[in-house]
């Protein structure tokens, strides 16, 4: 690199040392300035902005410890080289030079060789500390890049996130803003029937990478969710999404719940997250839901698992979801806080609104400082009837609706066992512009009466099974391994669509394989006794116009009706 | 003879690098010089007694008159030491001196100028 030259400002009260100095330093090729004293010095240099300045210490008017004072203040962040030019000797005088900002000494009498090699090792200085200047404002650069990059995708998300019903006044939530940067994701959703589908989940890594598939994932979620399809056929897609998009290293731990407030019924899905728990009103011990699974993204299709538990729920009962930064967070000696620590906060927990506070309080006290990757998630088990789903949006002009028309499935063994037909079956519905306005109980009543035709009918399980939590989960384990081995019977769909004056009706006809029910003597039973399952039926009569069971019970007919469209 | 006051090996490099410029630098350290030895007569404390013995004893060393910045740097030293006693003495041997060496440097000039 050729000696760059500089523009060099000397200040000097001796006519004969500026003279000779000037001209040494103009002859190695620099501009340069000169000044009698420190006063014209600090003008000269605000004015002329020089790289490098020579500067004596000893000068009338201001002294060289000034200027240099004031030239270092007026220089601010850039590296201005100077060189005090002193015969002093005492080391006192000389300390005075470097305090005022002084980078180096030139003694008299002057050497130019010595003088040169000064010049050059400050410029180098002077060089570098430009570069590390000129990188730092370009770190600052790209760093507020990447933090509108960061709020411009979290704008996005956020819209996507809260298309969903976190909103309810039944869920409580915390997650730290950026919490989508962690990795971490919140999703909950109205299925059509009422029921409300929540995703807690946390991917692999940090920073956008994590962020990236949060999207499809939110748009599978939401998407299937809609379309009245359930936690088994929502999980098998998201997974074979994540793995077929995502890196092989890079994955979701999830939690997913469907939870009926209608049935007073939960369904769990745990793929590597940290257990949630059930929460009882009365502070009893917190019921985990614990990991069965791998996250998603990781096994092929064929070999993904998408059996789900199923609990019972208690009006009042809560349901509180975690995401690993809680049970991850570590104290000075790397001891973890740990899943008992945690259960010990929920138990000795009074107040339900003071939860999160406590368990934040809990996670600071074991720490000694709170971190920003916690996310936290309540779910009150409420009436449904608290709860007010939105109604369905859809993309379609309104106009020609398909008015009279009828079909008739049959669903067999061999096809109950592993197809959920519903979603397709209310896909088709949907074209009814007519029912629109009653989708949520279509929904409703469709999904009862399959699940009744299937598990009662073809499964031939008993509902009173169900009445009470152990049985409850001993009934969906027949469920599992009877539909595992089934290998007869049917479940038959007769839809029929007919205009009735300037409206219409619909009317669904459900027949199975099964024995058939007393259907007089299950009505007939009080409510109290009907406890946890009999609900259904009396969702079916209190959701449709008009419903008759025939054939001892294998066969239930259920009807619809619609007025003119305003 | 005259090396003892002045160094004739820093003139040539002066004049080396000077060059035209030489002469004007000859004359302006003269008259540099007068102004100092004025400081150093009236000066009316020692604050002010040392930084004239320093500036002049800067300019002598660059000009090679090295006895004369010998004699400033002793009067630097000396005015830091109460009482100041004996200084005229200083002052007055920087008086001789300052007037061998203008002679010398007149000579040089004229030497220079004659070509």
């Amino acid at each position: 690199m050729p000696d760059a030259v500089l523009t060099v400002l000397i200040a000097e009260d001796s006519a004969t040392d500026r003279m000779l100095l000037a001209r040494i330093v103009s002859k190695q090729g620099h501009a340069v300035l000169t000044a009698e004293n420190g006063e014209q010095a600090v003008a000269l240099f605000a004015e002329q902005r020089p790289q490098l300045v020579l500067l004596d210490a000893l000068m009338p008017v201001m002294d060289g410890f000034e200027a240099a004072r004031q030239i270092k203040a007026l220089a601010g962040e850039a590296l201005v080289p100077i060189i005090f030019l002193t015969s002093l000797s005492e080391e006192e005088a000389l300390v005075r030079c470097l305090e005022a900002g002084g980078d180096d000494f030139l003694a008299k009498p002057y050497s130019p060789v010595i003088l040169a090699a000064k010049i050059k090792a400050m410029d180098r200085l002077r060089r570098l500390q430009a570069t590390v200047l000129e990188q730092r404002d370009q770190i600052a650069r790209h760093h507020h890049h990447l933090l509108n990059e960061q709020r411009v995708a979290k704008a996005v998300f956020d819209k996507v996130a809260h298309a969903g019903c976190l909103s309810s006044p039944n869920i409580r939530y915390l997650q730290s803003p950026y919490a989508l940067f962690n990795g971490d994701l919140l999703l909950a959703a109205f299925t059509p029937s009422g029921d409300m589908h929540v995703l807690l989940g946390d991917f692999t890594g940090h920073g956008l990478p994590a962020a990236v598939g949060a999207m499809p994932l939110a748009e599978v979620f939401y998407g299937m969710t809609a379309k009245g399809y359930g936690l088994a056929e929502t999980l098998r897609e998201m997974n074979a999404k994540l793995k077929r998009i995502l890196p092989v290293d890079m994955f979701c731990c999830a939690l997913l719940l469907n939870l009926s407030f209608s049935r007073r019924m939960v369904e769990v899905w745990n793929g590597g997250m940290p257990d949630g728990y059930v929460l009882d009103t009365d502070g009893g011990e917190p019921l985990p839901l614990v990991s069965r699974h791998l996250p998603l993204g990781v096994l092929a299709p064929e070999r993904f698992d998408d059996s789900t538990q199923v609990l019972p729920l208690a009006l009042g009962q809560r349901l509180f979801l975690l995401s690993d930064g809680v049970v991850d967070t570590s104290d000075d000696n790397d001891q973890l806080f740990g899943v008992e620590r945690l259960r010990r906060v929920l138990v000795a927990n009074r107040q339900p609104e003071l939860l999160f506070e406590e368990v934040l309080g809990a996670l600071e006290a074991f720490r000694g400082c709170c971190r920003d990757d916690v996310s936290l998630l309540e779910i009150g088990i409420v009436d449904p009837d608290a709860l007010s789903p939105p109604p369905m949006t859809y993309s379609d002009s309104g106009q020609c609706a398909p008015l009279d028309w009828s079909s008739q499935f049959e669903f067999r063994a061999d096809t109950l066992k592993r197809f959920n037909p519903l979603p397709y079956l209310l896909q088709l519905l949907q074209e009814i512009h007519g029912l629109r306005t009653q989708s949520g109980a279509l929904h409703s009543v469709l999904n009862e009466l399959y699940s009744n035709a299937l598990e009662h009918g073809v499964l031939g399980l008993d509902s009173a099974l169900k009445r009470d939590a152990r049985g409850f989960a001993e009934y969906y384990r027949q469920r599992n391994e009877r539909l595992q081995a089934l290998n007869s019977g049917y479940i038959r769909l007769r839809l029929r669509v007919e205009p009735q004056g300037l409206g219409g009706r619909l009317i669904i006809e459900v027949e199975d394989s099964g024995k058939g029910f007393d259907v007089n003597k299950v009505l007939g039973r009080p409510l109290v006794e009907q406890g946890l399952y009999g609900r259904g039926l009396n969702l079916i009569r209190r959701l449709s116009r008009h419903v008759e069971w025939a054939d001892e019970g294998r066969r239930v007919c259920v009807e619809f009706t619609w007025e003119a469209l305003a | 003879m005259s090396d003892i006051h002045i160094d004739r090996n820093v003139l040539r490099d002066l004049q080396e690098v000077m060059e035209e410029g030489y002469v004007c630098l000859l004359e302006t350290f003269l008259d540099d010089s007068d102004k100092r030895l004025s400081q150093l007569h009236e000066a009316k404390s020692a604050l002010e007694l040392g930084h004239a013995a320093h500036s002049f004893k800067g300019s002598s060393s660059n000009m090679g008159a090295l006895a004369l910045a010998a004699l400033c740097q002793q009067l630097e030293a000396r005015v830091k030491q109460q009482p100041l006693y004996g200084i005229e003495d200083l002052i007055n041997q920087i008086d001789r001196e300052y007037e061998v060496v203008r002679h010398l440097y007149a000579e040089e000039r004229h030497r220079v100028s004659i070509g």
